[in-house]
């Protein structure tokens, strides 16, 4: 159990590569942090960097009270689990969770009984006589955490660990991963591209752009509240719709747009803010051109066109509309769902 | 080959078993003529079915030799090269291995090129410079021991060579993974790459014992002593020694015996073998 602060840290490759930029993060105790981004945004690097995998250019790391800069891995008193698992391929399951407690000099009857725990805790303890290769990618998955749980470490380091599953037991292992972080109360850093990952699992995001932090906060608060365009368009999916101010200005009453201020000259809607509903006092009102109709069965993408606009806007309603594709449809906005931002610095402007 | 042509299989056949007959033929001889009473070779005609001297010729071979002659009993000579074998192929795999690891794993200084040098030895085979080598030997009085028979075969570039290949497809995160878990490198050496390895060391092991078993110019220049003499140059000393005749029996028992250990090495680790140079376990 401990806090993890970032202060100020950079990592510049030899080359001179600049993979992250200042970052400054003050993680609690007991907390779920998520880092996401786009490929390439520095989020692996930086918790690489946390890991002690890679060095730390500048900055300061603290670890608890402790500046971890210098120290090896092992000595940081963090456990990680790989994209790839990383697990010991001749080795049994019971070595493979045993291995680090085994270096750091622990008695046996101790090993046993964590990895035993461990093994409870993940229900992998029928395949603890088996190597990696005879387990299923779930199973090693499993034995991944497991690997990391046994070490009962000050912080988790997770780096993709669900990106090699299928979608199901994606969805499966979030939960659970989730609900073992919870009952542990453990200190985690979670890395991952799946927007939607980071916004079931995370106490507090940290969306991460070209090696700087874009927005802190918890998921509803990046999801209503995006600083930048780019969390603006990175959480939430299918990505908010991005409308110039002059487009909509045209369209619609001035007075229903006086609230915003000068300088918003883009506006953001999500898709899961146009309504079918007649409109309501001061709401915007919108009709184009459906392109093309996705039904999901719960819900439906509608790719709509506007006239004055040269991009589909898409629609997300919470049925499948009886429309043919090519029909006029009229949508309302209310006028809190409206996302101002200034074109020019990509920044929220209200 | 997807085809089942009865004719082109019947053509297939007839070739592989004329090859396997060429190769196999004078191997049968060898062991056919190694059974014989010296008497029947002075005839000129080759029998083709085992004859009944089979222990008496392998006996003498081993414990009396050509004495006479001046060739030793070659129950030594096979000592010798099971020694010099073995440490070559210890030597070579212990050193080759432990340069990979250097390689791959450690940034140092002209890592790249240390890496070309050892490879570069690769064009150097004890033939082009056994001179010198000879020369040095000699300087440190390493002539007619097994140190001398073994030490300047043990570099390899070869064996280097594979086990940095096949580091490099140890995927990284298996070396983090042990970093985080609170292994050295020299512990991740031994508890993670070594046994992850252990095929291709079979491998190795195989084509390296048979390289030091088959060793025939270097031993018969450096050593003198016949305490010292190997089994492939105790062939040569059959057939030459002395102004008699060559006993073909004992020539013949003497080729046998030589070239068992070989068969029986690449029979006995013929599984790890073939994983070894097939297959990566990752």
């Amino acid at each position: 159990m401990a806090t993890i602060t970032m202060d100020n840290l950079c990592k510049v490759y030899t080359g001179g590569v600049q993979a992250v930029t200042g970052v400054n993060l003050d993680i609690a105790d007991g907390e779920m942090i998520v880092l996401v981004g786009p490929s390439g945004c520095g989020k692996s690097t930086l918790l690489r960097m946390v890991a002690g995998l890679e060095t730390i250019t500048d900055g300061t790391l603290k670890i608890g009270e402790r500046v971890v800069n210098a120290l090896e891995p092992a000595e940081r008193d963090i456990a990680m689990v790989f994209q790839n698992y990383a697990l010991y391929p001749h080795m049994t399951v019971f070595n493979n969770l045993a291995y680090g407690l085994k270096n750091r000099g622990f008695k046996k009857a101790e090993i046993d009984r964590r990895v035993r725990e461990a093994a409870q805790m993940l229900e992998i303890g029928q395949f603890l006589d088996r190597k990696p290769r005879q387990l299923s990618g779930g199973q090693r998955q499993r034995v991944a955490m497991g690997r990391a749980l046994v070490r009962e470490p000050a912080a988790f380091l997770f780096d993709e660990p669900l990106s090699n599953l299928d979608a199901k037991l994606r969805v499966q292992m979030r939960v659970e991963i989730r609900q073992l972080q919870r009952r542990l109360g453990t200190t985690s850093l979670y890395v991952t591209h799946d927007q939607l990952e980071a916004m079931t699992m995370a106490d507090r995001l940290v969306v991460l752009n070209g090696g700087v932090i874009e927005q802190v906060g918890t998921p509803m608060d990046l999801y209503s509240h995006p600083e930048t365009t780019f969390v603006a368009g990175f959480i939430g999916s299918p990505a908010m719709n991005m409308l110039p101010a002059d487009f909509l200005r045209a369209k619609v009453a001035a007075e229903e747009l006086a609230h915003l201020p000068a300088k918003a000259d883009l506006i953001g809607i999500r898709p899961e803010d146009f309504s079918t509903a007649p409109p309501g006092e001061g709401d915007l009102v919108l009709s184009g051109q459906l392109l093309l109709l996705e039904p999901a069965g719960a819900e439906s993408h509608l790719h709509m066109r506007f006239e004055g606009f040269d991009k589909n806007v898409v629609v997300r309603l919470s049925h499948v509309p009886a429309a043919e594709e090519g029909q006029d449809l009229t949508f309302s906005v209310r006028r809190a769902a409206l996302h101002p931002f200034d074109l020019e610095s990509g920044q929220r402007v209200a | 080959m997807v085809e089942n042509n009865r004719w082109g299989n019947f053509f297939a056949h007839v070739v592989l078993i004329l090859g396997v007959a060429i190769i196999v033929f004078p191997v049968y001889v060898a062991i056919i003529a190694s059974t014989h009473p010296p008497g029947t070779f002075v005839r000129g005609v080759m029998p083709l079915w085992p004859g009944t001297h089979a222990w008496e010729n392998y006996t003498t071979a081993i414990t009396e030799g050509r004495s006479r002659a001046g060739t030793p009993p070659i129950g030594g000579m096979l000592w010798n090269s099971f020694i010099m074998a073995m440490a070559i192929t210890i030597g070579k795999l212990s050193i080759s291995i432990l340069s990979a690891f250097a390689i791959v794993y450690f940034r140092f200084p002209f890592r790249i090129l240390f890496f070309w040098i050892i490879f570069l030895t690769l064009m150097l085979p004890v033939e082009v410079r056994i001179v010198p080598t000879f020369q040095v030997v000699a300087d440190f009085g390493m002539l007619n021991s097994f140190a001398g028979l073994s030490i300047p075969l043990i570099a390899s570039a070869t064996a280097t060579f594979l086990f940095r290949q096949f580091f490099m497809t140890v995927p990284e995160e298996l070396m983090e993974a042990a970093r985080v878990d609170g292994a050295g490198p020299m512990k991740f050496f031994k508890d993670i790459l070594l046994p992850l390895s252990v095929t291709n060391i079979a491998a190795l092991f195989v084509i390296m014992f048979i390289y030091g078993w088959n060793q025939y110019l270097w031993p018969l220049l450096i050593t003198t002593d016949p305490e010292y003499y190997t089994i492939v140059m105790g062939i040569q000393r059959m057939v030459t020694g002395g102004d008699s005749e060559p006993l073909w029996h004992l020539v013949m028992a003497t080729v046998v015996l030589a070239a068992l250990p070989p068969v029986l090495v690449i029979l006995f680790m013929q599984r790890l073998f073939v994983k070894g140079l097939t297959e990566t376990e990752k």
